[in-house]
């Protein structure tokens, strides 16, 4: 597409890609026989002039839009790799997913608020587990399964309930009122070769998926 | 004193509010006439002023109006009022010159527009006005900034901005994909979808309620019955661990209430029937099942060959199929309400295994 817009147009075929020249109003347009340029012919001279007065003889307006084009989608391509580089960030601070909690007899049996603030676990010691049918520990991740937040425990009512929309757990985590669907999950939890517990949130435990019967959900003593 | 702090503590109760707000939706569309009087209006007005001035030298009750957070909503109460009155006004007055056989009042003068000084003089006094009131409200409401925040404490309770307050109402009947998701699809879709479904070119460019009955009674019930008063509700009546409030009572974070819920395959096979719960989902969830293809498919169906054959007839198969779509969805949110308030139901279909719960 570099043709001289001054090139004498009588003669050539007019191609479609071709870019258009001014025709003397002496020259029939299709000249060359070409029987798709006939129909638009006519109409082309008036348009053709325009284009051949814009065109600058460094940059044609094809080349221009190609450049333009191009450099719009390498600064996007660029803009979304540095948000993607956003997801994996040089540090880390996230608390350990696994993490020793002392030793069984530190804990009187029911709910243990100690470990929220900085593993977001609850320590429950009790009597008679539901679906265990023993006594020991399990560790509830202090998630609430509807959402999200992060429920409190109430010691006077002996539930705990989500300040977002209401949901109530039983000690056990099974949940009992408002929207949450199904209870709050179960984190491993099994004896170190030091004798203390170690809780591991990395694997989660679902009752609605029967996993509460699993030995690592919980901790029999 | 004490006596009238609890009547409407009463009032704050969700059954009462909702009835309440019902009933004041369905007279206000009944007796138009009535409602539109300027002696109601300012009745109206004159009664929230005192209700919120006598209001405030309750301590439970400044607490939560007072709230720089919660000023707006006071706002909206009074700004909501007055426009559902003035356009219901406006509507009926042009009702009126439309039975007389007049042109309707924007019809009058067509050909001109009063700008000079009548525009501009009330743009100006606007423009003067809001400057003020902008002023005024940030120097004096202080923007309530939190502790940074921490993952192990949620505050309690804790409320969406007010705008998204009648959302997380929702949540609390539906599952989360439905309320978080679902529902505020249809709500735009269908927002969107409204000059497609209604056709009616008339009252376009002018109040009128003879002309759009359905229209606009269906519009108001879903904005103000449904969208504002939740916000409403969500703003002064819900307390810590989302318990209800009333307005005067203290926010006891112990108040217990019996909440435990139901879900409609438990109502069914346990109380009903008598034997245990199915293994199987499907099994268990049988009547949910059929109760909701019942809503969504075979209602419509009825519909369209009983009651609403003549909207079936106008507005043919497919926008009647999308418009009365979207009508029940929209119902579905009220009766999930009641059904959880009246019978403590939880889910009609409960199917945690993969996240289906409706
Ligand atoms: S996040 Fe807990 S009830 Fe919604």
């Amino acid at each position: 597409m570099t043709d001289d817009p001054t090139t004498p147009a009588a003669g050539t075929p007019v191609s479609k890609d071709a870019p258009v020249k001014p025709v003397t109003p002496a020259v029939p347009p299709n000249l060359g026989g070409k029987t798709t340029s006939a129909a638009v012919a006519p109409r082309r001279p008036a348009a053709a002039k325009k284009v051949a007065d814009d065109t600058s003889p460094l940059l044609s307006r094809r080349h221009w839009l190609g450049l333009a084009w191009g450099s719009f989608t390498a600064a996007s391509a660029a803009a979304l790799a540095a948000t993607g580089r956003f997801m994996f960030p040089n540090v880390l601070n996230e608390p350990p997913q696994q993490f020793k909690i002392g030793f069984p007899d530190e804990y009187v049996p029911g709910v243990d608020e100690r470990w929220k603030v900085r593993y977001g676990v609850w320590i429950v010691r009790t009597p008679s587990d539901i679906v265990q049918e023993a006594s020991g520990f399990y560790a509830l991740i202090s998630v609430c399964t509807h959402l999200g937040c992060t429920p409190n425990w109430l010691s006077a009512e002996v539930k705990f309930k989500c300040p977002c929309h209401g949901s109530g757990f039983r000690p056990t985590g099974v949940n009992f009122e408002g929207p949450a669907p199904r209870p709050l999950e179960r984190a491993r939890i099994v004896l170190a070769e030091d004798g203390q517990i170690l809780v591991d949130k990395a694997r989660k435990f679902q009752f609605e998926l029967g996993q509460w019967a699993d030995p690592e959900s919980f901790l029999r003593s | 004193m004490d006596a009238i702090k609890d009547f409407f503590n009463f009032f704050a109760d969700p059954r009462v509010f909702f009835l309440l707000t019902l009933t004041g939706f369905i007279l206000m569309i009944w007796r138009r006439d009535v409602f539109t009087t300027p002696r109601v209006g300012y009745g109206l007005q004159v009664f929230l002023v005192l209700f919120f001035g006598l209001g405030l030298f309750d301590e439970n009750f400044r607490l939560i109006v007072a709230k720089p957070d919660n000023v707006p909503i006071v706002g909206l109460v009074f700004l909501l009022l007055f426009f559902t009155w003035y356009s219901m006004r406006q509507a009926v007055l042009n009702d009126r010159r439309l039975d007389r056989g007049e042109p309707v009042e924007e019809k009058v003068e067509e050909d001109r527009v009063w700008v000079w000084p009548d525009l501009v003089y009330t743009e100006l006094i606007c423009l003067v006005l809001c400057s003020v009131v902008l002023i005024v409200w940030s120097i004096v409401l202080k923007a309530p900034l939190e502790q940074p925040a921490n993952a192990a404490a949620t505050p309690n309770p804790s409320k969406a901005p007010w705008y998204f307050l009648g959302l997380q109402e929702m949540l609390v009947y539906f599952d989360p994909w439905l309320a978080g998701v679902v529902l505020p699809t249809l709500i735009i879709v269908g927002l969107m979808a409204i000059p497609y479904i209604d056709t009616n070119p008339k009252g376009s460019g002018y109040y009128t309620f003879k002309e759009r009955k359905a229209e606009i009674s269906i519009f108001i019930f879903g904005f103000v019955v449904l969208w504002a008063s939740l916000i409403v509700l969500g703003t002064f009546l819900r307390g810590p661990n989302w318990n209800f409030f009333g307005p005067f009572e203290y926010w006891d974070i112990h108040k217990l209430e019996a909440l435990t819920n139901v879900n409609l395959s438990e109502y069914i096979w346990l109380q009903g029937v008598g034997v245990g719960l199915p293994s199987n989902w499907f099994v268990r969830e049988f009547f949910g099942i059929v109760l909701l293809l019942l809503y969504i498919v075979a209602l419509p169906v009825i519909l369209a060959r009983g009651v609403l054959k003549t909207y079936y007839e106008k507005l043919g198969p497919p926008r009647y199929c999308v418009g009365i779509f979207l009508f029940l969805m929209m119902l579905s949110l009220p009766m999930k309400m009641l059904a959880r308030w009246l019978f403590n139901l939880k889910y009609i279909v409960a199917i945690p295994e993969f996240f289906f719960n409706i």
